[in-house]
């Protein structure tokens, strides 16, 4: 029972404890490095540099009462905050870490994900709906289109990849970049990957379903306690998979880069991944100092009229290319 | 597998019986989902992965969220929920459902009848699906995209605001 292989008990309940125990302490990060960036301390007073708020804040948010307005429609409004929590811990579970290391094999692995991703969209509309409340409704109308929207470029921009690999196996894409990483041939794929999933899991700057200065707290404007510290979980889980696909996808996964060290052990595997998503989980953290929000129409548009055609002419490039060269 | 088919295949049925039972139209479509999801483990244990992943991204994942997007677009409130419990006398269903109930028992008879599908041993690549689509069925996957070409354009010019300069 107690052997590393893909699927065995111990693997599954590292990689769960350690997703959960990484995203929380993901906040920590967070609010450290925009304090970095931002000139200023962030929290530091909570244990050694400031570890401890995590802690802190958990004990405070599970002694919360938990209000459920009477206005609300009640079951919808507490079935939807575990959705995003269960689908994206869901997605890890394709997800390969290491050699050996993984939960599960799966040869649509890569429409998994998407699968769980277009489901835990429903989380946030299906909150904002059921509070029953103007600024929450508008904060899951922004949430629906903008996720609807920006799911088409991000499943059209792994299509380059899945046609350069061959499969939709991620332990096999990782695989078939032992003689390069995708992050080269596929670049603007990379670009609009890397875009879109901003906009999938809504932060800044694209936190329009949110943005605190004009809608209140928009979809989750009616949540408190433990169900409001779901959907902020959800978040930061969310960004961590999203890093962990950027990865995977186009910078070689468990592999190592310029071939230092060895290839297939498995603590050299979880090393370079860890290090790869933590570089890209403080991207995301930079873009959030970094750019202010757009406007809406700005947001759509930019992805209808920017995103959707590029994707589409990589598309379009990468099949010309392989066609070309296997003929 | 089996056990999984008929487990999932009966709460596909439930869910359905569900969502048209209910008055309250986010919870239908909560039902549907839940539907759509249960026929994708059909899908899956029948061997068509790729078919499954399709099921959930496709419809649980992009129609339904249009049908929501609609609902809070109209933002119905009590007033349609009583509308639809006077409009759902269980007096009205008595003559829809009699009416079916032969359609139900010539579907079963049918099922009966035709040799055993078998159809859960063979797993049902993406690539095969390709081939498929783009070999003997290539002229029906054209005609669809023209469908689609055709709807865009209608819904396009629809939306279309005049200029008034």
């Amino acid at each position: 029972m107690f052997d590393i292989e893909v699927g065995s008990a111990l693997v599954m309940g590292l990689i769960l404890g350690g997703v959960i125990l990484i995203s929380a302490w993901l906040i920590w990060l967070e609010r450290r490095l925009l304090g970095v960036w931002q000139d200023r301390l962030g929290p530091n007073r909570v244990g050694p540099l400031g570890l401890g708020q995590v802690i802190a804040d958990m004990f405070k948010i599970f002694t919360k009462e938990d209000w459920v307005p009477p206005f609300a429609d009640k079951l919808v409004f507490m079935v939807a905050p575990p959705i995003i929590m269960i689908c994206i811990l869901l997605s890890f579970a394709v997800i390969p870490i290491a050699p050996n290391v993984g939960i599960i094999d799966l040869n649509i692995g890569l429409l998994w994900i998407l699968a769980m991703a277009s489901l835990a969209a429903y989380s946030v509309m299906l909150g904002g709906l059921a509070s029953n409340n103007k600024y929450a409704l508008l904060g899951s109308l922004r949430a629906a289109a903008q996720m609807v929207s920006y799911e088409v470029f991000m499943g059209i921009s792994l299509l380059g990849v899945v046609m350069l690999s061959g499969t939709f196996n991620l332990r096999e894409i990782v695989e078939s970049q032992r003689d390069g990483w995708y992050i080269l041939p596929q670049f603007f794929a990379f670009i609009v990957f890397a875009i879109a999933s901003v906009a999938e899991s809504h932060r800044l700057p694209f936190d329009l379903p949110e943005a605190e200065q004009e809608i209140v707290a928009g979809f989750h404007t009616e949540y408190s306690g433990m169900k409001f510290g779901m959907f902020f979980v959800g978040e930061y889980i969310g960004v961590l998979l999203a890093s962990a696909l950027m990865t995977v996808l186009f910078f070689g996964g468990w592999l190592p880069p310029f071939g230092i060290g060895p290839e297939d052990s498995i603590v050299a595997g979880i090393f370079w991944m860890l290090l790869k998503t933590m570089v890209f989980v403080c991207f995301f953290v930079l873009m959030r100092a970094a750019i202010p929000r757009p406007r809406y129409d700005q947001l759509m548009s930019y992805g209808w009229l920017v995103l959707l055609p590029l994707s589409l002419i990589n598309l379009l490039i990468t099949g010309a290319v392989i066609l070309f060269q296997g003929a | 597998m089996m056990l999984l088919f008929y487990t999932a295949a009966a709460v596909a049925i439930l869910a359905t019986l569900m969502v048209i039972t209910r008055t309250n139209v986010v919870h239908a479509l909560l039902y549907f989902i839940v539907s759509l999801i249960a026929v994708a483990v059909v899908f899956y244990t029948l061997g068509a992965t790729f078919a499954a992943a399709l099921e959930v991204i496709v419809y649980a994942g992009a129609i339904m969220v249009l049908f929501l997007f609609v609902m809070m677009m109209l933002n119905l409130g009590q007033s349609t929920q009583e509308q639809e419990k006077v409009w759902l006398k269980p007096r009205l269903w008595l003559g829809p459902c009699l009416l079916s109930l032969p359609l139900l028992v010539e579907l079963v008879w049918m099922i009966r009848q035709a040799p055993d599908a078998n159809a859960a041993h063979s797993i049902i690549e993406a690539r095969d699906i390709g081939a498929a689509l783009f070999g003997p069925y290539v002229l029906a996957v054209e005609l669809a995209s023209l469908l689609l070409l055709a709807g865009l354009v209608a819904a396009n010019h629809l939306a279309r605001r005049e200029d008034r300069s």
